[in-house]
């Protein structure tokens, strides 16, 4: 059965395209990036190589962890992708880098070790099925086959945990303690993939799971609890946006919130709303770290993170400035950027299905709005007496990446539709 | 009621065991006497798998056995220790909750944790299946370790013990997992203890203490 360990499906290939690009375009924007860290002596020669050391492993564990059909190995890839990061957070070896990756560490390693009792009771359900051959009883795909004979109760139990677990990784509230931390601390090349990629990989395993757990309970009960989550999560990042200051923090608010709009989508499932969770997993992740890109040009510029003392980007350095612009205005929503298209398909959705939630949806997403915006306007367009910098950055990653949100928000090619709607049956579209 | 076979009784009697370390772990301050508990916590369950083993002929468990012996019995306690010697941490600051209270609420856990563990034992077909309350409640009484602690040191003793519930968990349900996970899962193990004796260095360097006090700073601002 050893071929069977791997595969592709519509719901991981799209994540695996979405993770290669975005950590390519990444490496191109550490390169520059890293090396004025270096010149600043913020960074000595050996730490910059184990920066790029642990940043090639921390790219094979996510392209690891999304291709394995083994729940177990998608397990200890996750664990990896902990490990390999905790030291790149604490690069900068300053005591908040350290306590940041110390919180980073524990509260991560904990939550996994939910996950990982998720992953041990799920086995024991499915070794009844498919017997202790215990070669079979882990891969998804034979999981998958077999979702209705697999014993509700336990499977119930261990949906707790697995969400507990890998909702600890996704950043959804109220276990996101470590996530702000270790993105302000650690260098801007981590904190976007950290927001772009894993976050991304935790939400997907949270719904491979839901998949086996709903086909076998029959209730609404994965699904409620997902809805829960993320809409705590919206809130809880919605508000906690407004007492920022540090502009690292404040994207890192932004990025727990979308994943809470992300988990609700995906708890809501049917059809269209498994094809929008799917579209804005892919433009947040873009839109997000084409934003830390320009945020991390900003800081480097003008040597802090705090926001109050970045002004007038726009005069000393244009393209950082309409990057970082762009992007705000593209993460908060605005047409005709992708994230507006999938956040209203969302929205719609949820009037129809969960009318409920819609208030508070739309009440997360103003108060959202007015914190970014509130800040980043004086940021770019302020005041300031600084001079213009002679040499403009290297900014093309940013554009690309914003490039890339706004045509999927005017047009979708038909084959990346295609790839959407057949993940958003594979999980559960009726 | 018919008495149960000796090696059952045995593997019982080990489980029992396991608990009354997680519960010497909740009260002991001493640094070194944590780690010499966590080693014999290994050691237990390095003795009920080989005992399994033997009983069930499940070849897979011998290995696994081998793979506590050397890693959770050895290796790291070693590297334990090596660090307390290097660091000079050896006590434990006042706990933050007193030690008679923290085993009250330890003694509630285990209740709870048998009642966790109902529904899945009553399901379990192995021979172990009574110790899968023990399983879960070492797991949560690690955490509440965890919860209780100052010192970094400590942390990690409790983390690794949740380690150990957790594997005693697998093997009492379904006689473990399969071998590509338990070693994935392994070195998992060993690689974060490697990243933490680097990162114990890199905290003591920037505060000279291992006391977990100095990494609060980072908090919302008002």
């Amino acid at each position: 059965m050893a071929h069977e360990q791997f595969f592709i499906d519509p719901f991981n290939v799209f994540l695996v395209t979405l993770t290669a690009f975005v950590g390519f375009t990444t490496s191109l924007f550490s390169r520059p990036y890293m090396r004025v860290e270096v010149a600043r002596g913020r960074l000595t020669p050996g730490r910059l190589r184990l920066f790029h050391s642990m940043y090639q492993l921390f790219m094979a564990t996510m392209l690891t962890a999304l291709t394995t059909n083994n729940l177990g190995l998608l397990w200890v890839m996750m664990e990896a992708a902990t490990l390999s990061t905790v030291l790149l957070v604490t690069l900068y070896r300053t005591p908040a880098a350290l306590e940041a990756g110390w919180k980073y560490f524990i509260l991560c390693g904990v939550g996994i070790a939910q996950a990982l009792f998720g992953t041990i009771l799920l086995y024991f359900a499915a070794e009844k099925v498919l017997g202790a051959a215990g070669v079979s009883a882990l891969l998804w795909t034979h999981l998958d086959a077999v979702k209705d004979e697999l014993e509700p109760v336990v499977l119930g139990l261990a949906f707790v945990f697995l969400l507990v677990g890998y909702g600890t990784k996704a950043g959804l509230a109220p276990l996101h303690n470590w996530l702000p931390d270790a993105h302000a601390e650690g260098p801007t090349p981590i904190s976007a993939v950290l927001s772009g990629l894993l976050l991304n990989v935790a939400i997907y395993a949270v719904v491979r799971c839901k998949v086996l757990v709903e086909g076998s309970l029959h209730s609404p009960l994965p699904s409620r609890m997902l809805m829960g989550f993320g809409l705590l999560s919206v809130v809880l990042a919605a508000f906690f946006l407004w007492r920022q200051r540090d502009i690292k923090r404040l994207f890192a608010y932004s990025s727990i919130e979308h994943m809470g709009i992300i988990a609700f989508a995906f708890g809501m499932g049917g059809a269209v709303a498994n094809f929008a969770a799917l579209l804005h997993m892919t433009v947040h992740s873009l839109t997000k770290s084409a934003i830390f890109f320009a945020v991390g040009h900003a800081a480097q510029k003008t040597g802090t993170q705090i926001m109050e003392r970045i002004r007038g980007l726009i005069t000393t350095s244009p393209t950082v400035g309409w990057g970082l612009m762009l992007g705000s205005l593209a993460i908060l929503g605005l047409p005709p950027f992708g994230v507006f298209a999938s956040e209203f398909l969302i929205l719609t959705t949820a009037m129809r299905e969960q009318p409920w939630a819609t208030p508070i949806l739309l009440a997360g997403l103003g108060v959202a709005f007015a914190a970014i915006f509130g800040r980043v306007q004086p940021m770019v367009f302020g005041e300031t007496t600084a001079k213009r910098l002679p040499h403009p950055p290297a900014l093309l990653p940013v554009f690309v990446h914003l490039a890339l949100v706004l045509m999927l928000g005017l047009f979708i090619p038909p084959w990346l539709a295609e790839w959407y709607r057949a993940a958003a049956h594979l999980i559960g579209g009726q | 009621m018919t008495a149960l076979p000796l090696d059952l009784q045995i593997l019982n009697a080990l489980a029992a065991l396991l608990l009354l370390v997680s519960f010497a772990m909740l009260s002991q301050r001493r640094i070194v006497t944590l780690v010499s508990l966590l080693a014999l916590q290994g050691a237990l369950l390095c003795a009920a798998t080989l005992l399994l083993a033997w009983r069930t002929g499940e070849n897979h468990l011998y290995l696994s056995a081998a793979l506590t012996l050397a890693l959770k019995v050895i290796f790291l306690p070693w590297l334990l220790y090596r660090l307390i010697r290097r660091l000079g941490v050896y006590w434990d600051t006042e706990p933050l909750l007193n030690i008679s209270g923290t085993m009250l609420v330890g003694l509630l856990i285990v209740v709870f944790a048998f009642g966790l563990a109902q529904p899945i034992a009553a399901l379990a077909s192995t021979a172990m299946r009574s110790a899968i309350g023990i399983a879960v409640a070492v797991v949560l009484l690690a955490f509440l370790t965890m919860i209780t602690r100052r010192k970094a040191m400590s942390q990690v003793v409790g983390f690794l013990s949740m380690e150990n519930g957790l594997f005693f968990g697998a093997m009492s349900a379904t006689y473990g997992m399969p071998m590509i996970v338990e070693l994935g899962v392994a070195l998992d193990v060993l690689v974060a203890m490697l990243v933490l004796g680097v990162f114990f260095f890199q905290i003591r360097e920037q505060f000279d203490s291992l006391d977990l006090h100095h990494l609060e700073a980072l908090k919302e601002e008002d």
